[in-house]
């Protein structure tokens, strides 16, 4: 990247100076980069918190990538057709994609996926809240495709623009398969309110339940907001909560008229002078409780995942033992240190990526 | 085409048709459960393949829904093999490495042949190479990887082995040499258990029960429950579209 270079540069200009001045010249070079915004990549020197600030966002965007499987996983075995079955497995499996190509932008932060994983197990880090709610029915799959996901995309486009250079390329990839999971929600939820009455009837349950957790999933309002500030200027967030919030309900309400469904709120309407929908307050004190760990679901969906990690420990160490064995047998030449001739790879992925590289320069 | 060869030829879309629809399904239970992230896509990924070959056969036997989801447990024609629960991680991919070699050497014959499965098959068989290839990369890992991985996969490659001899039994419409695959199935699954540190197991591969078995609609009885949460929901609404 462009920015790469003057990062090293300064970083070259800087030695021999005091630790101070060191700081000094190297953030001025990131607020530069960032106020030109250019992206910052991961061998160029940011602030700590800048650092800490991406790795929290990341690892809470992957967790929900992984626990969302969940809800949606639900219904799988039991998927009407077998068309809609296919379109199911291939979104849940793109799910986990995701949460590959994000661990992997959270690694180049230099924070590996199994201490994001431990996190995420112990409770110390979180993920959306809106998984914490059942899957109740079927529609509940149309229902988190169009309002959850169009929510996510609503969330996630201006992040495609992210200061941060792998998250905002991990985004551009992601959103595009989030458009086509809102779609095929949108058109699940189509064929049910034309189909048969109690079809019809499952699909207006379905959005009932699921949209005001959809509203919720901007976060709290812009004034009970503690980390937006400082994202808004390090570019790792473009938008406010709210303003976020005001165009997912302004593009829903058409959506929703087209699907002959109502939004379960009498105080929605349109505001001519603000150009906006108006809409009924919402319950942050059942968002706080979610949060909090009192959701329907927050307890077995931990458990779940905590299950599926401990259960599948003895393979994860059986590939490493396979691994270690297969790079001894191939006994290389001193010196020489791919791991990866034996071609396996490494199937935990908890090798930070960059590791080769790192290799390489000290060697170099 | 004279009725007899046709639904011979409906009958042999049914058999090759339920296989994959049943694996598939078994592997989709896995989503949310796998050891390992790269699990959660690799799993899935053989999954959708596999109900995409499904589908296709059961559209060649009639309306794929109908065929899925309305008949009864004695009507399926798939291999026992196929519907065997998951069990332990060791137990899927043991359950893969038969299923897929079979699989890899019916594909291959069949895409050499002119049958109405020719274009299939030729389409298939690259996908199923991948899914060889990864149960084959599992069993090595498993079974040459600690104690206990060891122990396990012998274990799954035991348990199995009865439900392996079905697959070589005659499927009027299916026009193979079964006796050369059988031959080439104990060479390449024995290969890879060989080079796991584990061995062909010694017990019958068919079960004592003579009555026949999954091609003639006689299944194992989880298969039941299976079918009764696959098809559930489409019973509950009759006539709706989806």
């Amino acid at each position: 990247m462009a920015t790469a270079a003057p990062h090293h540069t300064a970083r070259a200009q800087a030695d021999g100076q005091d630790e101070a001045a060191h700081a000094a010249a190297y953030e001025a070079v990131f607020d530069a980069a960032v106020a030109a915004d250019e992206r910052i990549e991961p061998r160029d020197w940011m602030p700590d918190a800048y650092r800490s600030t991406l790795v929290r966002q990341i690892a809470q965007h992957a967790h929900s990538e992984i626990i969302g499987m969940q809800p949606e996983a639900n219904w799988i075995t039991r998927a009407p057709s077998l068309r809609r079955k296919a379109i199911l497995m291939a979104k849940v499996q793109d799910e986990a994609g995701h949460g590959l190509y994000l661990y992997s932008a959270a690694e180049t932060l230099g924070t590996g996926r199994d201490e994001l994983l431990d996190k995420l197990h112990t409770g110390r880090q979180k993920y959306s809240s809106i998984f914490n709610y059942p899957t109740l029915t079927w529609a509940d799959v149309g229902a988190i495709g169009w309002l959850v996901d169009g929510a996510a995309i609503t969330n996630q486009v201006p992040l495609c623009r992210c200061s941060y250079g792998p998250y905002a390329r991990a985004m551009v990839r992601i959103c595009k398969e989030e458009s086509f999971h809102q779609r095929q929600g949108y058109e699940l939820l189509l064929a049910l309110s034309r189909g048969t009455p109690e079809q019809h009837e499952m699909a207006q349950d379905a959005v009932n339940r699921w949209w005001w957790p959809s509203l919720m999933m901007f976060g709290p309002p812009d004034d009970e907001s503690s980390h937006s500030a400082q994202s808004m200027a390090w570019k790792i967030k473009r938008h406010s909560n709210d303003e976020l919030r005001q165009r997912f309900v302004d593009i829903c309400v058409p959506q929703a008229e087209s699907l002959g469904l109502t939004l379960p709120d009498p105080d929605l309407v349109w505001n001519e002078e603000r150009g906006h929908h108006d809409f009924g307050a919402i319950d942050w004190t059942e968002f706080r409780e979610v949060l909090k760990g009192n959701g329907p679901c927050n307890e077995q969906r931990i458990t779940q995942r905590r299950r599926a990690h401990d259960e599948g420990a003895w393979v994860r160490e059986a590939a490493a033992a396979y691994a270690e064995k297969q790079a001894t047998r191939a006994e290389p030449p001193a010196g020489h240190t791919d791991q990866q001739s034996n071609g396996t790879g490494s199937p935990q992925g908890d090798e930070p990526a960059g590791t080769a590289d790192e290799h390489a320069e000290a060697r170099a | 085409m004279t009725a007899s060869t046709s639904e011979t030829a409906t009958a042999a879309a049914l058999a090759l048709g339920d296989d994959a629809l049943v694996l598939s399904h078994r592997l989709g239970e896995w989503a949310g459960h796998a050891p390992v992230l790269e699990e959660e896509v690799a799993l899935a990924n053989i999954a959708l393949d596999l109900l995409g070959q499904a589908r296709i056969l059961l559209s060649m036997a009639g309306d794929e829904d109908e065929l899925a989801y309305l008949r009864e447990e004695r009507a399926f024609r798939n291999l026992q093999l196929v519907e065997q629960p998951n069990g332990d991680f060791a137990h899927t991919i043991a359950r893969q490495l038969y299923f897929s070699t079979y699989q890899r050497l019916l594909y291959t014959q069949l895409a050499e042949g002119t049958g109405p499965f020719a274009p299939l098959a030729a389409k298939a068989v690259k996908e199923v190479e991948y899914h060889q290839d990864h149960a084959e990369q599992w069993t090595l890992r498993l079974g040459d990887g600690t104690d206990l991985s060891h122990e396990r996969m012998r274990r799954a490659t035991e348990a199995l082995w009865r439900f392996t001899g079905e697959m070589f039994q005659p499927v009027e419409g299916v026009d193979v040499d079964r006796e050369g695959m059988r031959a080439a199935w104990l060479e390449s699954v024995g290969d890879v258990l060989r080079r796991a540190t584990l061995a062909l197991p010694e017990g019958p591969a068919s079960g004592a029960w003579r009555a026949g078995a999954g091609r003639q609609g006689l299944h194992t009885e989880s298969f039941g429950r299976m079918l009764a949460e696959m098809q559930h929901l489409h019973r509950s609404h009759p006539g709706a579209t989806w």
